[in-house]
C-alpha cells in the first residue's frame, strides 16, 4: 500500500516492508518470540494487579478493625499508651471533622490495658471503649461478629440494680477465657485519676477478626461504660476518622491539622494517618513489593535469554546476506535499523497481544475473585484471609509490558550491534 | 559526469599489491607482488585454478578487503586514503557487484532487487521502478519482476544480480565466478548478457572464472597461479 508520502520518505517505506517480511520468513520462530513477550507481560500484569489489589485489601482490612484512615490524638499517647494522654473535650472536635469535606464518618475510643477475668481465668487484654452506634461506620467490627450481638446502642448503665455492662470479646481471648455469650467478666484496671477501675461485664457477643493479635488482645465495650468505669469524664483517647478512600487521606489530614488547632479544644492534639499508626503494614508491603520485583526479574531475565537466543540465530543464519547487503553499500546504520525494525515489530505485536490478553484474564480474576484462605499466617495477621480481587490500573496493565519492552530492545541491540561490527568479506564467507 | 576516453586512464589500478592469510601458524600468500591494470569498457577475465586468488582480487578491486601492502587506485580514486564509510559509498556509486552465490535479498522481489541499490543511493520512486523495470526486460527477466529470488532459477537469479550491478550506472562491475553454479548454457546466455551490456554501455567488467567457455568471451585474460600473474594476454 503505497503512502501519498512516500515520495518524500521512500526508504522508510521498503526498509518497513522488509523488515515485516524477515519477521516471517520463519512464522515458527517469530510466534515462539511473540508468545514469550506476550505471557511475560501478561504474567506481569496479572502479578502487579494482584500485589496492589492484596495491597489495598491488607490496608483496608487494617484500617476497617484497628486504626481507621487517621487519628487524632493528644501529643504523646501513641507512644506511650498512658491513660492519662488524653482529648479532654472531644466534641467539639469530632463536629469540626465530621463537617469537612471527603470525610466519611468519625467516632471516638478509649483504650486501657486491665486484667480480665472469668471464674476461671485471668488474662491482660486491652479494653477498648467504643461508641456503639458511631463504630459501626467507621470499623467492621460489627461484621465480626461470630457469635452473640453488637453492643446495644442505648447502655443503660448505673443504677446498682442494673444488668451488668455489656462486653464484646475477641475469640482467642473468650476461648483463653472459657467464657461463652451471656457470661460474666470481671475488668480490673487503673482509672485515669489513678483509682482502681473494676467493673462487672457480661459478655454480649464475640467477634473474630482472623488478626490473631486482635483476637487474642482486646475487649470492646461502651465508651460510657469505660468514661465512667476509668473516671474519663468526658475524655477519650482517640478520634478515628474514616475518609471516602485512601487517597483523600492526605488532604483531610492537613485539613485537620490547619483547622483544629484553631479550636480551644485542640490544644495539644495531633493527627496521625494509617500508615504512621500501623508502620509493620507500609513495611511489609514494601518487603513484598521488593520480593515481587526479584521474581519480575527474574522473569524478565528468562524471557530476555530466550529471546536473545531466537535473535541470535536469526541472526547469524543471514550473516552471508547482510555481508552482501554491506557490499553492494548498504551501510551498518542500516543494517541495525532493519534488524531493530524486526525486532521491534515482534515486539510491539507481543506486548500489544499481552496487555490485551493480561487485562483481559485479570479483569476475569478482579471480578470474581481469588479465594485465599489458607494462606500464610502473614498475610492474615493484616486480615488477608478471604477472597483477594486483583486491582487493574494503568500503572499495573503498563508497567509490566513496559519493562518488558526496554528489555527486549536492550536485547535485541546486542546481534545487531555485532552485525555492525562485521566486515562485509567476513560476513559474506560465513557459513 | 565521468567519461573516459578508452586507453588513456586506466579504471582500476593495482599497483604491488600483497594480501596475506595467517590460519594458524601458516602465512597463506593469497597474493604477492600483483601489479595489473584495467582500462576502462574493458571485458576482462581472471582464470586460475582454485586458491590462485581470483577472489581476493577481485575484493581488493571491489574495496571489500584492503591490500597488506600496494596501492589500489579505482575511478581515480586512491583506497589507501579512503575510510570505511567513503569506500561503502564509492562501491555503492561507482562499482558493482555479482558474487557467486546468494546474490539477491531473499525478501525482495526481482524488481525490488533490482529497485534496492538505487534506493540506497537515494534515486526517487517512480524513476526507480522505470529504471530497474527496464533493466530487468534487459536481461529478459521482464515477467519475473514479482517474483521472489526462491522462485527464479539459478540462471535467473544470477542475471537478476547482473541487472541490479548494473543499473546504478557503476564505473565498473565485478563479478566473482558468477557462472560457476550454472549449467555451461545458461552459463553463456548469462556471459552473453554481460558482453552485451559491456558493447553497449561500455561499462567495465572484470570477473573471475575457471569455465574455458568463459574465458572465450573476454577480451583479455589474466592467468592468476599462487598469487601471481602469470600470464596476461589481450585477446
Ligand atoms: N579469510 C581467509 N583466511 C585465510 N585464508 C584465506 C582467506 N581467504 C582466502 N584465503 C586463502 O587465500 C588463497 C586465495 O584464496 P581465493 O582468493 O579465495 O582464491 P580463489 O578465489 O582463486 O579460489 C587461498 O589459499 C585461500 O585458502
Ligand atoms: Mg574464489
Amino acid at each position: 500500500m503505497p503512502m501519498a508520502h512516500s515520495h518524500v520518505r521512500p526508504k522508510i517505506t521498503l526498509d518497513m516492508k522488509m523488515a515485516w517480511r524477515n519477521v516471517w520468513r520463519n512464522p515458527r520462530r517469530t510466534w515462539l518470540t511473540v508468545s514469550a513477550i506476550c505471557f511475560a507481560c501478561v504474567v506481569l500484569i496479572f502479578m502487579l494487579s494482584f500485589q496492589f489489589g492484596s495491597y489495598e485489601t491488607m490496608i483496608n482490612s487494617s484500617i476497617k478493625i484497628n486504626t481507621g484512615h487517621l487519628q487524632v490524638l493528644a501529643r504523646g499517647y501513641f507512644d506511650e499508651k498512658s491513660i492519662r494522654k488524653v482529648v479532654e473535650n472531644p466534641d467539639p472536635v469530632k463536629e469540626l471533622i465530621a463537617g469537612m469535606d471527603l470525610v466519611e464518618a468519625v467516632t471516638v475510643r478509649a483504650n486501657a490495658f486491665s486484667l480480665v477475668s472469668s471464674q476461671k481465668r485471668t488474662y491482660g487484654a486491652m479494653v477498648v471503649g467504643v461508641d456503639p452506634v458511631l463504630e459501626p461506620r467507621v470499623s467492621r467490627l460489627k461484621e465480626l461478629i461470630r457469635s452473640g450481638e453488637f453492643l446495644p446502642d442505648t447502655p443503660e448503665s448505673g443504677g446498682p440494680d442494673a444488668e451488668p455492662d455489656p462486653a464484646l470479646v475477641g475469640a482467642l481471648l473468650a476461648r483463653n477465657l472459657k467464657v461463652r455469650v451471656g457470661d460474666e467478666l470481671t475488668v480490673l484496671g487503673q482509672g485515669r485519676d489513678g483509682s482502681v477501675a473494676a467493673a462487672i461485664l457480661t459478655v454480649c457477643g464475640i467477634y473474630e477478626s482472623g488478626m490473631d493479635e486482635f483476637d487474642r488482645n482486646t475487649l470492646h465495650i461502651p465508651i460510657k461504660t469505660f468514661q465512667s468505669v476509668y473516671s474519663m469524664g468526658p475524655a477519650v483517647h482517640e478520634i478515628i476518622v474514616n475518609v471516602n478512600s485512601l487517597t483523600d487521606v492526605p488532604a483531610v489530614k492537613k485539613n485537620i491539622i490547619n483547622r483544629v488547632n484553631h479550636l480551644p479544644a485542640g490544644e495539644g492534639l495531633v493527627v496521625m494517618d494509617w500508615d504512621e499508626l500501623v508502620p509493620g503494614l507500609t513495611q511489609s508491603i514494601r518487603i513484598d513489593l521488593v520480593m515481587g520485583m526479584i521474581f519480575w526479574l527474574l522473569l524478565v531475565i528468562v524471557v530476555a535469554f530466550s529471546i536473545l537466543n531466537t535473535f541470535l540465530m536469526a541472526v547469524f543464519e543471514r550473516t552471508r546476506e547482510f555481508g552482501v547487503m554491506m557490499a553492494i553499500g548498504t551501510t551498518p546504520q542500516r543494517l541495525v535499523k532493519l534488524l531493530l525494525y524486526e525486532s521491534g515489530l515482534m515486539t510491539v505485536v507481543g506486548v500489544c497481544m499481552g496487555i490485551v490478553i493480561g487485562c483481559g484474564v485479570t479483569w476475569v480474576f478482579q471480578v470474581y475473585g481469588i479465594d485465599m484462605s489458607g494462606s500464610s499466617e502473614i498475610l492474615e495477621q493484616y486480615g488477608m484471609s478471604g477472597r483477594i480481587y486483583p486491582r487493574l490500573s494503568p500503572v499495573t496493565a503498563l508497567a509490566g509490558p513496559l519493562l518488558v519492552w526496554i528489555i527486549t530492545l536492550a536485547v535485541a541491540l546486542y546481534p545487531a550491534l555485532k552485525i555492525k561490527g562485521m566486515k562485509p568479506v567476513e560476513a559474506m564467507t560465513h557459513i | 559526469m565521468y567519461s573516459y576516453k578508452r586507453n588513456e586512464m586506466p579504471i582500476v589500478e593495482v599497483r604491488g599489491v600483497n594480501k596475506v592469510y595467517q590460519q594458524g601458524d601458516i602465512r597463506i600468500f593469497a597474493l604477492k607482488d600483483v601489479d595489473i591494470t584495467f582500462d576502462s569498457g574493458s571485458f576482462a577475465a581472471i582464470a586460475g585454478p582454485s586458491g590462485s586468488g581470483k577472489t581476493t582480487l577481485l575484493n581488493i578491486v571491489g574495496g571489500l578487503d584492503l591490500p597488506d601492502t600496494g596501492e589500489v587506485i579505482v575511478d581515480g580514486r586512491n583506497f589507501g586514503e579512503m575510510s570505511q564509510g567513503q569506500l561503502a559509498q564509492l562501491r555503492l556509486n561507482r562499482i558493482g557487484f555479482v558474487f557467486q552465490s546468494y546474490n539477491l535479498i531473499p525478501v525482495l522481489s526481482a524488481l525490488e532487487n533490482v529497485e534496492y541499490v538505487m534506493l540506497l543511493q537515494g534515486v526517487g520512486k517512480s524513476e526507480r521502478r522505470e529504471r530497474a523495470m527496464a533493466m530487468l526486460e534487459e536481461v529478459g527477466l521482464g515477467d519475473k519482476y514479482n517474483n521472489r529470488p526462491a522462485e527464479l532459477s539459478g540462471g535467473q537469479q544470477q542475471r537478476v544480480a547482473v541487472a541490479r550491478s548494473i543499473v546504478s550506472d557503476p564505473a565498473i562491475v565485478l563479478a566473482d565466478e558468477p557462472t560457476a553454479n550454472l549449467d555451461s548454457k545458461t552459463g553463456e546466455g548469462l556471459l552473453r548478457i554481460m558482453a552485451g551490456m559491456n558493447e553497449k554501455r561500455k561499462v567495465t567488467f572484470i570477473f573471475s572464472t575457471h569455465d574455458t567457455m568463459v574465458m572465450d568471451y573476454a577480451h583479455r585474460l589474466v592467468n592468476l597461479r599462487d598469487g601471481r600473474v602469470a600470464d596476461d594476454q589481450i585477446k
